[in-house]
């Protein structure tokens, strides 16, 4: 690394475990007086972690930090502010009904002699703080009048508002355009001149000849490799971020599918706000009887919300032609979704998949009740059958059926979502992260789930952010990146680089 | 060994209510001689009636995680409506005819009226995604104003025996509203417990999202509730009126919050998804209780609403520290 900047912050041999996860295994990192340190990785790969640890969100549990020399530790936020350091979120962290000046000042509001607050003081300060920002906008103008890339200006204004030294921006050009793109890009540079260190975490490697000096890249929670930028490649350090060992075998034979089941042409999702944008665009894709496609995207590529398309969930903002059995069909409602044949099982389990109030047996029948009725009321042997056989068939890990589904683990959850889904006989299930933070057994039983009902003729589209398991997993692979489809990709020609190619957003500086 | 404790708690929370309604009749009987008597039993189970019906309502809207602050109101108009109707019948000037009811038509016209503003207050709800609070607190200044239109502000009175039976007439030694409160409770038990749409009412207070995502039709699940909330309220509004032999244009003033008072005393959660129809039961019969037996006591009413008050300040403190117990 370039010796001659001044040290400003060094984190050495930092680890954090959360249940069941070693988020970060002994990391550390240098940041630099008026350099940009960028942070790489794919998701899941502990930058956010060792970010939130720095800027006082959580605590480390082995490992030292050093700021200008002195080792810190800090309670909360508030206490690494005040030592000057600040951190922009991706979600941006303001109140939207509250003014620029009362979001800048928001907990440290300048009081005035009677105790009240001095609006006199705080918008004066304000206005000298957005006009180092070059932001043409009254410190009285409520926040959600601005657009995004402003309200991530005022954010900046804010950070510098505590005289910060560390400025840590998760993905910030994420969510803004072009043009405010280059503004960001301006201020970061003259933030650098007056000696600020930045911590940059992106997945827009392009953006970095434009700004960065040095790169850190992290993998599975390990620190990868750290140097200046100068000396690194794009195709290196693609390498550096995906290069690893496979966890997981494939088992399935080479098949040939002929009957497409599921086919989607001209799929667009409008911004639920700015009707203008779009979240998805021109998306055609097809899945064939008991084939696996994988799809892979990093964060904000639209994975989630194409399996929330296809499932009925935004009838007014999406549009798309829907074939199954080559039959057009229109999928409005998850209701008609399912009555079609599909089946979700959504990324947050606990907000979206279950009834945690309820039972393990009431959440694996809810899906199909109407099939367990007599006489118009439910069919309780017939019932009591279907959840023995789930609990059996997936090895659920419960005392008992009647057991509240909130104390079972995420893996036996998970079978339960599984199996409410497989009674309903669903032809395409669509699996939005199945083995997100569910531990390596259960990951294994739902790995051979997935082959065992592809080989059934069931067809599964998979959502991951794990490269491993894509790559093991699927049969075909679709690869998105910013809304769009960027590859689709034959397993038997499947690699991890050509993968992540294709989700890296190409920037226009490229 | 680590089991036990755990059932026994669980136990007892779910018997908390049985337990205090236990605690206060013998209580009662032990300060106040008449207390403890059959007539004052079947004496508290009338009172109660009414409250009953409104609260087997209210317990379903609450159970999808919603609430009603009409059915007071819709109890009010419903029974101005069936007694007007029985009175006067409706004239339809244009046509020079005047349409008589009977009996019947007039029960009828009654609970269709209660049925329909339910209906709208659902329609509402799902509709333009309003909070329930605000849409049925709309409903309640819509239906106490219709009830002043209806009645011109006038009891309805005269409404004859046969009517005043559903009221006041006793059948096999029980007095008829207390087996009109009980068929309705049977009723709803076996509706909340062994049917689909039970399942689908707690399915979607506990979690509406996850419902929905399940295939569930959410909407019509709550306009369902809501419009069985109005009809139960106008079944309340019946007895008010054939017990009283006149409808008044201000029946059932505040008794939306004696109901909600009930359904949160018997331990279904304000939040959605968790609670019973026989929970409800125990609610009621402990405020008839309270009511009665302070009655009986000479305690100032002034003192029985505090006391009121703070029964169900108790009530939902206990509840809260026991579901905090159940979410770790």
């Amino acid at each position: 690394m370039s010796g001659d900047a001044e040290v400003l912050l060094e984190a050495s041999n930092v680890s954090k475990s959360f249940p069941g996860v070693r988020a970060l295994d002994k990391v550390s990192l240098t940041l630099r007086r008026g350099r940009l340190t960028a942070l790489l990785g794919e998701n899941g790969a502990g930058k956010s972690t060792l970010m939130n640890i720095i800027s006082g969100v959580f605590k480390q549990d082995e490992g030292e930090i050093k700021l200008a020399g002195e080792t810190v530790s800090f309670n909360n936020t508030r206490e690494a502010q005040a030592a000057g350091i600040a951190m922009i979120y991706q979600e941006l962290n303001l109140v939207s009904n509250l003014s620029v000046a009362e979001n800048i000042f928001l907990g440290r509001e300048p009081l005035n002699p009677l105790g009240f607050i001095d609006r006199k003081k705080m918008h004066c300060e304000t206005e000298k703080l957005l006009q180092i920002l070059d932001l043409d906008v009254s410190p009285a103008t409520p926040l959600n009048h601005l657009r995004v890339g402003q309200q991530q200006v005022v954010e900046i204004a804010k950070a510098l508002s505590c005289d910060a030294r560390v400025l840590i921006m998760d993905e910030p050009t994420s969510a803004i355009t072009e043009h405010e793109i280059d503004v960001l890009f301006g201020i970061i540079d003259k933030l650098k001149a007056q000696g600020v260190a930045i911590a940059y975490i992106t997945h827009k490697l392009e953006e970095l000849t434009r700004i960065g000096d040095d790169a850190v890249v992290m993998r599975d929670g390990k620190l990868i490799g750290a140097a200046p930028l100068k000396d690194l490649s794009r195709d290196e350090i693609i390498t550096m971020m995906v290069g690893r060992e496979m966890a997981i075998t494939r088992k399935r034979s080479d098949k040939v599918f002929q009957r497409s089941i599921l086919s989607v042409a001209n799929l667009a999702l409008r911004h639920h706000q700015r009707n203008e944008e779009f979240v998805l665009k021109d998306i055609d894709m097809n899945v064939q009887q008991g084939e696996v496609l994988g799809i892979f995207g990093l964060m904000g590529a639209g994975r989630t919300e194409l399996l929330e398309c296809l499932f009925g969930l935004h009838p007014k903002l999406c549009s798309a032609q829907y074939k199954i059995d080559g039959k057009l069909v229109a999928i409005r409602s998850p209701a008609k979704a399912i009555e079609n044949g599909l089946a979700l099982a959504p990324e947050d389990r606990k907000k979206e998949g279950l009834v945690l109030g309820m039972s393990v047996s009431d959440n694996t029948s809810l899906a199909c009740l109407s099939k367990y009725q007599r006489f118009g009321f439910i069919d309780r042997p017939a019932e009591a059958k279907l959840v023995n056989e789930t609990i059996a068939r997936f090895k659920v890990k419960t005392p008992s059926p009647r057991q509240q589904i909130r104390n079972l683990s995420g893996g036996n959850q998970q079978k339960v979502i599984l199996g409410k889904w497989l009674a309903t006989k669903p032809r395409v299930l669509l699996l939005d992260e199945p083995t997100r933070g569910i531990d390596i057994n259960a990951k294994a039983e739902i790995y051979a789930l997935i082959q065992e009902l592809g080989e059934a003729g069931l067809s599964v589209i998979l959502v991951s952010s794990e490269l491993p398991e894509i790559l093991a997993m699927s049969d075909r692979i679709m690869v998105m990146c910013e809304g769009r489809k960027t590859a689709e990709i034959a397993r038997a020609d499947a690699n991890e680089e050509n993968i992540m190619k294709a989700a890296l957003p190409q920037g226009v500086t490229h | 060994m680590n089991f036990m404790p755990k059932l026994n708690r669980e136990l007892l929370a779910k018997s908390q209510s049985l337990i205090a309604l236990l605690i206060m009749v013998i209580a009662m009987s032990m300060l106040s001689d008449t207390f403890l008597t059959p007539d004052n039993g079947w004496n508290i189970l009338r009172q109660i009636s009414v409250n009953l019906c409104l609260s087997i309502g209210m317990t379903l809207i609450i159970l999808s995680g919603g609430i009603d602050l009409s059915v007071g109101a819709i109890l009010a108009l419903a029974g101005a409506v069936a007694a007007g109707v029985l009175r006067n019948g409706i004239a339809l000037p244009w046509l020079d005819t005047l349409i008589q009811f009977t009996l019947a038509g007039a029960i009828v016209a009654g609970v269709l009226v209660g049925l329909a503003l339910g209906w709208f207050n659902g329609f509402v709800i799902t509709r333009f995604r309003l909070p329930p609070f605000v849409a049925t607190l709309g409903m309640f200044s819509i239906a106490r104003g219709l009830t002043m239109l209806w009645t011109g502000g006038f009891p309805i009175t005269g409404l004859g025996a046969s009517f005043g039976y559903i009221g006041t007439g006793v059948m096999l030694g029980v007095p008829m509203p207390v087996w009109i409160g009980a068929a309705l409770v049977a009723i709803f038990v076996v509706l909340t417990l062994k049917t689909r749409f039970g399942r689908y009412l707690y399915a979607v207070g506990g979690n509406e999202r996850a419902a929905r995502l399940t295939g569930l039709k959410v909407d019509n699940i709550k306009i369902w509730v809501y419009t069985l909330g109005g009809g139960l309220a106008a079944v309340a509004g019946l007895l008010v009126t054939a017990r009283l032999d006149s409808a008044q244009p201000n029946a059932g003033l505040g008794y939306e919050l004696d109901s909600i008072a009930a359904v949160v005393i018997g331990g279904t959660s304000l939040s959605g998804g968790r609670g019973s129809i026989m929970g409800t039961v125990l609610g009621c019969l402990i405020i008839g209780v309270l009511n009665n037996g302070l009655f009986l006591l000479n305690v100032s009413p002034f003192w029985q609403q505090v006391i009121k008050g703070l029964v169900i300040l108790a009530a939902v403190a206990i509840d809260k520290l026991n579901s905090k117990e159940n979410q770790d």
